[in-house]
């Protein structure tokens, strides 16, 4: 029966082929691949032949690295500000966008602002990196004419957070709008009427009317970027971060990208790297259960 | 909603325009101040008189990258990385998505799930890392497009637009004697171009953009993508050629910006179309 089925349907599990292939070989046996985190693994011995050491890796992490509550902290930090600064940007532009009476300007507005998500990282830590500099940038030749002392920005620890997360919102607001419009493109219009008939001003409709129409977008968004939580954005703070600004910059990933990639210590690296997926996957499973007792709107 | 004309509603208009015009300054200097500086001359940039318009206008920071042969051969591997990649990608996936729209098909919920767990777990970057090494990928064109190809969410969303196909066209072209192949290439592929530009751009805008695979699977510098040469001028600060030389040690940064840049937001008002669309689909059902 199986056989024939096989049989039957042959070039459509062919045509699936290579997708299968793919899911395979550079997603699933990566995850196999993670047993390293549990062995001395060495290139030349391989999965099969490392011998197995528990625990040891994370011990090592947390117990003999110095930096590990450090590393914590600042991967911490980074989101809890992320999800503060960053998440409610786009809900509040698209509260504005709806409120434009021109349709021209509004389409214009919005065209303007999606274009830097078209921009690559590397270019958009470029213009930081540029227009940051001490002696030839021009913010601190802007500081300067205001009467301001010149900042070292991207050498000052204190710093840094802000710069990370004022680039991540100059990038992400204006496309982070297009779920939110959509949300309140349908919303029911009677709902307005009917707040105008109680004598709601404009901005108490945009409050009690398109707002809570957008609640269950920003409750999806919410659960997909906790989902996201341990690993934000790292490849732009490799770009942005040094030895001088370690201290609130330096991540779980980039640490793991260090370790491992650069140093070659792939057991432990992947060991961090797993305490890292775990505190996240636990944090998006609780949001979800969270989010389903509380409202009707949840991942899964 | 119509006009009220009470005073707090004007004032709100007005306070609302505002806004989006400062909007509209913060999202466009920094590209203009790029690209004014990029054309400028480097000591008007560096001492800080270059603020919008360009100065004392000169091009020798573009000769300079122009006959760097690093420049162009940085250019044709973006080139080529992003076509392969983004045939390959458009290939595998609707191929892929094709069998997985038959709700018939035995074993196709397996397969979905099979796929719908790698958006939860995943091996992480150092095992996967070793794949690629162990697959002796790494310095190959084959490091950078083959260990991002698929991509669960845009073969969820093709699957969905074959969903919605009329499958009675289908099943007259297959009892004109067409095979599965046949029927994916020349019915269902030509009605589903919609879905298939708008991740063909998101695939292609991404490798563009992307620099993390190749900062840790490419090490020649013969194989270095553009975003990789931006990095190592800019933000590694090591000069193309000629250490310090003060006629163009600033703004060849900035013409490094332009050039990356420049592509993408030639093509950026013709594909904007296509891409929010893509982020609905994408959305709706994420």
């Amino acid at each position: 029966m199986k056989r024939s089925m096989l049989k039957k349907h042959k070039a459509l599990y062919l045509l699936m082929l290579p997708g299968i292939l793919y899911y395979i070989i550079f997603k699933y046996v990566p995850m196999y691949g993670v047993i390293i985190a549990f062995q001395n693994f060495s290139i030349g011995r391989g999965i099969m032949g490392s011998k197995f050491v528990g625990l040891k890796h994370f011990v090592d992490f947390f117990v003999n690295t110095p930096d590990a509550w450090k590393l914590i902290r600042n991967t911490v930090m980074l989101n809890l500000y992320d999800l503060l600064f960053r998440f409610p940007a786009p809900i509040v532009l698209a509260l504005l966008f709806h409120e434009i009476r021109s349709k021209r300007f509004k389409r214009f507005v919005q065209s303007v602002s999606y274009m830097p998500h078209f921009l690559s990282t590397v270019v958009i830590a470029g213009i930081m990196v540029t227009f940051l500099s001490q002696q030839t940038g021009i913010v601190n030749h802007m500081l300067s004419w205001l009467g301001f002392e010149r900042i070292l920005f991207l050498g000052k620890p204190e710093w840094f957070r802000t710069i990370y997360i004022s680039s991540e919102i100059w990038q992400t607001v204006g496309w982070g709008t297009i779920l939110y419009l959509a949300a309140i493109a349908g919303v029911d219009p009677t709902l307005y009427e009917a707040a105008k008939i109680d004598g709601a001003n404009r901005f108490q409709q945009m409050r009690h009317v398109t707002l809570v129409g957008m609640v269950p977008v920003m409750i999806v968004l919410f659960v997909l970027t906790l989902g996201h939580f341990m690993e934000t954005g790292f490849q732009k703070i490799i770009l942005l971060y040094n030895s001088m600004t370690y201290e609130t910059a330096d991540v779980l990933n980039t640490f793991v990208y260090r370790r491992g990639i650069l140093s070659a210590d792939f057991s432990f690296a992947t060991a961090v790297g797993l305490f890292q997926a775990a505190i996240g996957f636990i944090l998006v499973v609780t949001a979800n259960r969270v989010v389903k007792k509380y409202s009707d709107t949840s991942l899964w | 909603m119509k006009t009220r004309g009470s005073f707090g509603s004007k004032l709100f208009d007005a306070v609302n325009i505002g806004l989006m015009i400062v909007l509209i300054v913060v999202m466009t200097y920094p590209l203009i101040y790029v690209f004014s500086a990029s054309i400028s001359d480097n000591a008007m940039v560096m001492s800080g008189q270059v603020v919008l318009w360009p100065r004392s206008v000169t091009l020798v920071a573009y000769e300079r990258l122009l006959s760097n042969p690093d420049v162009w051969i940085s250019y044709w591997n973006t080139i080529r990385y992003t076509a392969v990649h983004t045939l390959l990608t458009l290939i595998v996936t609707s191929a892929m998505a094709y069998p997985l729209a038959k709700k018939w098909l035995p074993g196709r919920k397996t397969i979905l799930l099979m796929a719908a767990f790698t958006l939860l777990f995943s091996g992480g970057m150092i095992p996967t890392f070793l794949i690629v090494q162990n697959l002796g990928l790494l310095n190959t064109i084959w490091a950078i497009v083959l260990p991002s190809l698929v991509s669960t969410w845009h073969l969820f969303i093709m699957r969905t637009f074959f969903e919605a196909l009329p499958e009675e066209l289908e099943d007259a072209a297959t009892i004109d004697g067409c095979s599965s192949l046949q029927v994916l290439i020349r019915i269902v592929l030509p009605l589903s171009l919609p879905v298939l530009v708008s991740i063909g751009l998101f695939t292609a805008v991404n490798q563009w953009n992307s620099f993390f695979d190749a900062l840790i699977y490419l090490n020649e510098r013969s194989m270095y993508p553009l975003q990789i040469m931006v990095r190592n001028i800019i933000i590694a600060s090591s000069n193309v050629q000629g250490e310090g030389n003060t006629a163009y040690i600033e703004t060849l940064k900035y013409a490094m910006i332009t050039i990356a840049t420049v592509p993408i937001l030639c093509v950026y008002p013709f594909v904007q179309k296509y891409f929010v669309q893509g982020a609905m689909i994408g959305g709706i059902k994420g």
